[in-house]
């Protein structure tokens, strides 16, 4: 038996890389071949001018004012949209975990409901919203938070929730209370400390999710820079190649970094169920 | 403290959710009824019977279920792999993380991608040209088309099964199979009998979740396909832009209810294997 058991660990093992390796190496084809294209020089030369450019912020707003507007507004809807779902959700959560638990499910109804509404259906309807933005809040491209906030619910909401079933809320802020806590210390000073690797990952995911945003931007006329990279693209594709090329490096490194927060979690979930 | 105050917590969420999601739902689901005068009407629903919107729905479940199923069997294989290495490893957080990027971040980069790789100065497209003197676009350029699409659609659907098939395989015992071993069960046995039966519901399920991924899929298509509208999506982003249809701005609104149907007929599927696989996966 643990013979047999061994041999199938090496078979396994075997067989494991061979499936990594080819898949990596289709995989990782499309991004060389960005590489590839954003160094390619003159006469088959290899040149670094495309990346020396990207990085060089100053000419990269002069020559390519577009793609610098895009980029400053994306940076900008990155932190507003971060900040306006954890502001939105945490406490919503919390609070119907702690006093409402008859609408627990229809929170969630509500925000998984993104996930059924596809992104170009949404924006149909955003428009006419939206007219009323422009109305009370002006048509700067910082006010696709809003729609941005909608579109990270579901995945938010999941972290968030998660992170949550793995504490005992109730008790904690019932502790706090009859220690005298107001219900902004228990949210700040003792439940968000407790949930800190699942609100971490609901904001890396909402982070991923606004880099890469293009529908909602395209069809409602603002600008991000997944909209300038495609405007870019056709006269000048090597710099939105380039700008493609580290805007997916970026978000792998932050999902990464991501996977030790989760895996944090997971851990500590198991001690606590075996102690 | 009164019930009334609790409820108090939630309105702002409710508020938000209520103009940014609701109203908007609202707009598409009411405004496929009405036409631009507001009056009730069927004219944009029976519209969608028309040949070139059947087609593009066709095209679009065609596409979706083509992706969905080459993404599923692909990406449970390399899940399998991923689970028989241990949960922290370094490869298998690798791999899971790369999956993330490319099943959700997709789009316009994933267009870039495939454009330096087989367009038609690509750096595969130059290699088999002028190294082994194969030319990919002899039969014409299909990556800006159909055929196209559906390989990048493929290249982001095998992530995506990865993440959604992951916990599923994470959820198979190895005393399982030392079970079915030990009562001289040989492997087919294991997976025809064991593993497959439990897999099942979750491979099928995740495979749904896939079609409704690339059937809702914009941005990639926005990219690459330079020439009409060959999907749904696009055909919204004709109806939205252009003013060629008047008396028809509400056929967008028709279309996307379409859209919304068929993706909420696959989920609630999705979401019934969902439930019958959590049954044995805690």
């Amino acid at each position: 038996m643990a013979g047999l058991v061994r041999r199938r660990a090496r078979r396994q093992r075997v067989l494991r890389w061979v499936i990594v390796t080819v898949l990596s190496i289709v995989f990782l084809l499309p991004l060389v071949a960005l590489l590839e294209f954003t160094t390619r020089g003159p006469g088959g030369t290899l040149t670094w001018d495309t990346w020396r450019e990207l990085f060089d912020f100053q000419q990269l707003s002069e020559t390519y004012p577009v793609l610098w507007t895009g980029m400053k507004a994306s940076f900008w809807l990155v932190l507003l949209s971060v900040a306006l779902t954890l502001v939105l959700l945490v406490p919503t959560v919390v609070w119907v975990r702690l006093r409402l638990p008859r609408l627990r499910r229809l929170v969630e109804f509500v925000c998984l409901l993104p996930l059924t509404i596809p992104a170009i259906v949404l924006v149909v309807g955003l428009a006419p919203v939206y007219a009323w933005v422009v109305y009370f809040v002006g048509g700067s491209s910082l006010t696709l938070t809003f729609a941005y906030t909608i579109l990270a619910l579901p995945f938010a909401y999941r972290a968030i929730d998660t992170g949550l079933s793995a504490i005992d809320v109730r008790t904690l802020a019932e502790a706090a209370r009859s220690l005298g806590a107001g219900w902004a210390t228990v949210m700040w000073r003792v439940v968000l400390p407790n949930i800190r690797s699942a609100v971490l990952s609901a904001a890396f995911l909402t982070v991923a999710l606004v880099l890469g945003e293009f529908t909602i931007a395209s069809l409602l006329n603002r600008d991000n820079v997944q909209v300038a990279i495609n405007q870019l693209g056709k006269s000048s594709a090597t710099i939105s190649f380039a700008v493609s090329l580290a805007a997916l490096v970026l978000a792998f490194v932050l999902l990464f970094l991501l996977s030790f927060a989760g895996g944090k979690r997971r851990r500590s979930r198991r001690e606590r169920t075996t102690s | 403290m009164s019930r009334r105050r609790d409820l108090l917590g939630v309105v702002p969420f409710l508020v938000f959710v209520g103009i940014f999601l609701i109203i908007p739902t609202l707009v598409v689901a009411i405004g496929a009824f009405l036409d631009d005068q507001n009056r009730v009407t069927l004219d944009n629903v029976t519209a969608l019977a028309d040949g070139y919107i059947v087609q593009a729905f066709v095209r679009s479940i065609v596409l979706s279920a083509v992706t969905a199923v080459l993404g599923a069997v692909i990406g449970a294989l390399l899940g399998y792999a991923l689970v028989t290495a241990r949960p922290d490893s370094v490869v298998r957080r690798v791999v899971t993380s790369a999956c993330g990027v490319l099943a959700q971040f997709g789009g316009v980069t994933l267009a870039f991608a495939f454009m330096a790789t087989i367009g038609l100065s690509g750096f595969v497209t130059l290699f088999l040209r002028d190294s082994l003197g194969i030319d990919i676009f002899a039969g014409g350029v299909w990556l800006y088309d159909l055929p196209g699409l559906v390989l990048v659609y493929t290249y982001f659907q095998i992530p995506l099964m990865v993440i959604v098939f992951l916990p599923a395989l994470d959820g198979i015992r190895p005393q399982w199979r030392e079970a079915t071993e030990s009562l001289g069960g040989s492997t087919w046995h294991y997976w025809r009998r064991v593993a497959g039966p439990l897999l099942a519901p979750a491979f099928i399920g995740s495979t749904l979740l896939l079609f409704a991924n690339a059937f809702s899929a914009y941005a990639t298509a926005a990219a690459l396909v330079s020439q009409g509208s060959p999907i749904v999506p696009l055909q919204i982003r004709s109806a939205l832009t252009s003013e060629v249809l008047l008396g028809r701005e509400n056929l967008g609104k028709a279309m996307a209810l379409g859209m919304v149907v068929v993706v909420a007929v696959v989920m609630a599927l999705y979401a019934t294997l969902q439930r019958r696989t959590s049954r044995w996966l805690d």
